[in-house]
């Protein structure tokens, strides 16, 4: 018999309300797994037992009373560090927030408690979310459960880690060039980033403004959309929100993929694909074909400068949006002998060398006599590759590729490389540009880890990419857990 | 006083809008308060917030801009200001580039020398910083142990305005920034207090060879607090510059700081202000278009503005041109003149009035025109009063002392005081009477031709009445009863 820890939270959700399962037995089976695992896998940043205590007794209670406690309710969940918990520490990984409460609940985080929600802890991220491993985490990194050799992949790498190891039922990342896809995929889990502006960033520590997005971690394609109903709509408080009525993102969760077209982007199918991740993503190809959608290679031929392009945009909105943190209001402060010397000690001290490489990229890409030359010229490329996907879902009703090259990589492989690192998002960062939604999926294994595929939709209709997941995820048929061992199963 | 050079010289004004709520968030906007209670998440740039902007703002910029006669943007942007200061929470401002709300206006003035027309750049919402306090005994950063912030003012909404350089005298400088905050106190778009900081201005200052076109090496003056600041800092840079230029030397591009109580503007560290500030467009605000429509229903809702109510109140109740532009000099001069006149008071008599002994109160006493204790209905009064010959001028002048004192109304202080004229013929020809007995020799130099001594004797009534006699009736009795005896 499945553990409770291993569930999906629909299962959990519908064994509670036939009063099958309780959901302090649910935390207390999660509990008793990050005991477990904990020390190895390092998921989290903070724990909050005892408030998910209190959040799953109240959840029992009302359902004891006949109430509906809501969705989230007694299903131990993992939320990323960026986003801010009112009462609860959020360090954004960086040593600059390491004693920072906020004030305030993030709107994600409003709208879950709103709805019971049970969070186990704020999850391991790396640095205000800038890398691809969680290795550039002040707290150190957290390992991937299906080996623990390597990484979780990043920035999201706690949530994901959590919520394959047990630790958490699902969970809540941010996804600005990958950050939630590429750990799903590194995981063997489901991760969603949502057309930009569909989910509220008000309370999301930003890292690049225009590119942010919150979005599930989940087990399966059924969570992926009710966690994504939950977080969804529009936000007073943001103003690149979207007003827009929201579909039901379950209801059409079945409606099978018939008749339906694919794109295979050529340019996100080239150099860097090892052998299992192109293997894996062919049979996709296949398994599309058997449920009766048309698959085409197609082009997006300026999707070959997205990642120039990403690491300009996405350092320049860093650099300004870090500005913050001085040492004069909250957060760490290193005194100096006046007040310049106190910012770069400050600064010095808080932020790590991700951060400040990218905060130094920014500074100059945004300087006098270099703006239209860099970022400038990046905006453009940004446009275009909006042109692109505009032009491709003319005629496909959704695009795939690979989520990342490569399957989860060592611990230390590519800290000392930070090109190398930076590729691993390859496939995942035209997406941010254009503010598509797209989801990954696990589509097999190479060499015992998992391989993500990614299926990129139409702006707003993360209902489509939703039931196309859930199609190939059943036609994929992925039931495989990370091995004991070298994992933690 | 120019000699063979000529002064360029360009604006640049900060002026806080009068909204509720501040720029980006529902913070109350107004002055003071205990440091850092008009605060919150967003205005404090805590870690995750962001910023929505504030319509009432947009509303107000737009009537400001079309005030000036600026070209309004249907689609503008907002940018991010990249700077570290310890008062700006964000270490970046919020505020346009080069894309601002309105572009390309002009604002016509009335010199002694004529019609005068200065150039508006551009007009532009941004957001204000916080209050820094250093704690030294100067309150300058120099010699201080520590600062303070507050974070009140941060987040409240600010309009830049750019002139073009088209001013060339510290005069014009100073009308043109008399007739900028007049127009906004018309618009009721900002309080326009410079001493609370709510209208601030900055020049940019730089001398040619008189006949030239081209531009001299300039210095950008800040801190000017007041008119007369403006005034003088702009007199002082001036012949600072002549006297380099005079003797060969050059002037350094530097940004200065007006010393009021030294009289002279100093340099500021070049080092502190040499800034990029790596302008990029804000990418938590989406780009503000403004339709047509809202733009024209701004303009028909615009009230009148000082230049027409200056031809009006030429043109309506005839006054004169120095007497109509120093009542429409401020928003609520002119309202408390239409008002004495609607309370029925004649409009040169209400004029002469307000601009000679309540405006000599008011300078004397760093008093505004709104800080009166009499009303414009007891000013009609009083000008009734002596249309009447209830009192004379004399007599009305010494009321009025009275009234800007208490308030009270006139009628009530001449009675009281028992200072109503004597205009009773019967009672002033025996006060004639009594004069003209006890003063012989008086008559008898009259007789013989000295004129003067009629005034004498008009002054002896006038002292046996302190004063309250009607002059012009004594006069006239005097003249027919001495007239009698030839």
């Amino acid at each position: 018999m499945e553990e409770l820890y291993q569930a999906k939270a629909w299962e959990l959700m519908e064994m509670l309300r036939r009063r099958e399962v309780s959901a302090v037995e649910i935390l207390h089976s999660v509990r008793g797994r990050v005991e477990a695992v904990e020390e190895r896998v390092r998921s989290y940043i903070t724990l909050t037992l005892g408030e998910a205590e209190r959040a799953a007794r109240e959840a029992d209670e009302a359902l004891a009373e006949g109430r509906d406690p809501g969705p989230a309710a007694g299903i131990p969940m993992a939320v990323k560090d960026v986003l801010c918990t009112k009462g609860v520490p959020t360090t954004c990984g960086s040593r600059i927030l390491e004693n920072y409460i906020p004030v305030y609940d993030a709107t994600v985080v409003s709208r879950l408690r709103r709805e019971g929600m049970t969070m186990v802890g704020k999850a391991n991220m790396d640095e205000f979310a800038m890398g691809s491993s969680t290795e550039n985490s002040a707290f150190g990194p957290t390992r991937n459960p299906w080996d623990l050799e390597r990484v979780p992949g990043g920035s999201s790498g706690g949530s994901a880690a959590a919520v394959a190891a047990g630790e958490a039922i699902w969970a809540l990342g941010s996804d600005t060039g990958g950050s939630i896809r590429q750990p799903a995929s590194f995981c063997g889990l489901v991760g969603l980033k949502p057309t930009y502006g569909l989910v509220s960033r008000y309370g999301l520590v930003a890292f690049a403004s225009s590119l942010d997005q919150v979005g599930p971690i989940t087990r399966d394609v059924r969570d992926c959309a009710l966690l994504l109903s939950l977080i969804a709509g529009h936000d007073l408080r943001d103003s690149t929100s979207l007003e827009v009525e929201l579909p039901s993102y379950v209801e059409g969760l079945e409606g099978g993929i018939e008749g339906m077209k694919v794109g295979v982007p050529r340019e996100l199918m080239q150099e860097g694909l090892t052998p299992g991740v192109r293997e894996c993503v062919e049979r996709c190809l296949s398994l599309f074909r058997e449920l009766g959608a048309e698959v085409e290679e197609t082009t997006l031929p300026h999707l070959d400068y997205a990642l120039s392009a990403y690491y300009l945009i996405a350092p320049a909105e860093a650099s300004s949006n870090l500005a913050r943190y001085d040492g004069v209001r909250y957060g760490l402060r290193v005194e100096g002998e006046d007040m310049l010397e106190m910012y770069g000690k400050t600064r010095a001290a808080g932020f790590g060398a991700e951060v400040k490489r990218r905060i130094m990229l920014g500074t100059y890409a945004l300087s006098a006599g270099y703006y239209e030359a860099y970022y400038g010229q990046a905006q453009k490329v940004r446009t275009l590759i909006l042109g692109d996907f505009r032009r491709a879902f003319e005629r496909y009703d959704v695009l795939v590729s690979p989520t990342s090259p490569t399957p989860a990589f060592r611990l230390g492989e590519k800290v000392e490389d930070p090109l190398a690192m930076y590729l691993s998002d390859v496939c995942t960062i035209p997406v941010n540009l254009a503010g598509i939604p797209a989801i990954s999926i696990p589509c097999g294994l190479e060499d015992g880890l998992p391989v993500g595929l990614q299926i990129m939709g139409k702006v707003l209709d993360e209902a489509t990419l939703l039931r196309v997941a859930r199609a190939m995820e059943e036609a994929i048929g992925f039931r495989e857990r990370p091995p004991a061992g070298r994992g933690v199963g | 006083m120019m000699d063979g050079y000529e002064a360029v010289i360009g604006l640049e004004i900060h002026a806080e809008l009068k909204t509720r709520s501040k720029m980006f968030c529902s913070c109350d906007a107004s002055f003071g308060g205990e440091p850092n209670t008009k605060t919150c998440p967003v205005c404090l740039g805590l870690p995750g917030v962001l910023p929505v902007l504030n319509r009432r703002a947009v509303e107000l910029a737009v009537r400001l801009a079309l005030a000036l006669n600026c070209r309004i943007a249907e689609r503008c942007i907002f940018h991010r200001k990249n700077y570290f200061y310890p008062d700006m929470p964000k270490n970046y401002q919020i505020s346009q580039y080069d894309l601002p709300l309105g572009l390309g206006g002009h604002l016509d003035l009335e010199t002694e020398e004529g019609p005068f027309r200065v150039g508006i750049t551009r007009v532009h919402l941004e957001e204000d910083t916080g209050k820094t306090v250093h704690m030294s005994e100067s309150g300058r950063i120099h010699g201080s142990e520590y600062s303070l912030e507050d974070f009140n003012r941060a987040g409240v909404p600010l309009l830049e305005i750019v002139t073009e350089p088209d001013i060339r005298t510290p005069e014009q400088a100073r009308l043109f920034m008399q007739e900028l905050k007049s127009i906004m106190e018309h618009l009721e778009v900002s309080d326009c207090k410079m001493e609370e900081g709510s209208l601030r201005c900055d020049a940019n200052v730089s001398l040619r060879p008189r006949g030239s076109s081209g531009m001299g090496v300039k210095t950008e003056i800040k801190n000017m607090n007041s008119f007369r600041a403006l005034y003088r800092a702009l007199d002082y840079e001036i012949s600072r510059q002549r006297e380099i230029l005079e003797n060969g030397g050059e002037v350094v591009q530097e940004t200065r700081h007006w010393d009021a109580d030294a009289n002279v503007t100093t340099p500021l560290r070049t080092k502190e202000y040499a800034y990029d500030y790596r302008y990029f467009p804000e990418p938590d605000l989406v780009p503000l278009e403004l339709d047509r429509e809202f733009i024209e229903e701004v303009r028909s809702s615009l009230p009148e503005l000082p230049a027409e109510r200056r031809r009006r109140f030429r043109e309506e109740y005839g006054l004169p041109a120095h007497d109509a532009a120093l009542l429409s000099s401020s928003k609520a001069m002119g309202d408390y003149f239409e008002s004495a006149v609607a309370a029925g008071a004649p409009p040169k008599a209400a004029s002469n009035w307000m601009l000679g002994e309540i405006s000599a109160y008011l300078n004397a006493r760093g008093l505004e025109i709104g800080d009166l204790k009499v009303t414009p209905d007891r000013l009609a009064e009083l000008i009734d009063l002596v249309e009447k010959g209830t009192v004379s001028v004399t007599m009305a002048k010494s009321v009025l002392e009275e009234m800007l004192e208490s308030g009270r109304r006139p009628r009530e202080v001449v009675e009281e005081r028992g200072m109503a004229q004597i205009s009773d013929r019967a009672e002033l020809e025996r006060l004639v009477e009594e004069v003209l007995e006890e003063n012989p020799k008086v008559v008898e130099d009259y007789r013989k031709g000295k004129e003067k001594a009629l005034g004498f004797l008009v002054g002896q009534v006038m002292r046996r009445t302190k004063g309250r006699a009607n002059p012009q009736m004594v006069s006239e009795i005097l003249a027919h009863r001495l007239g009698e005896g030839n």
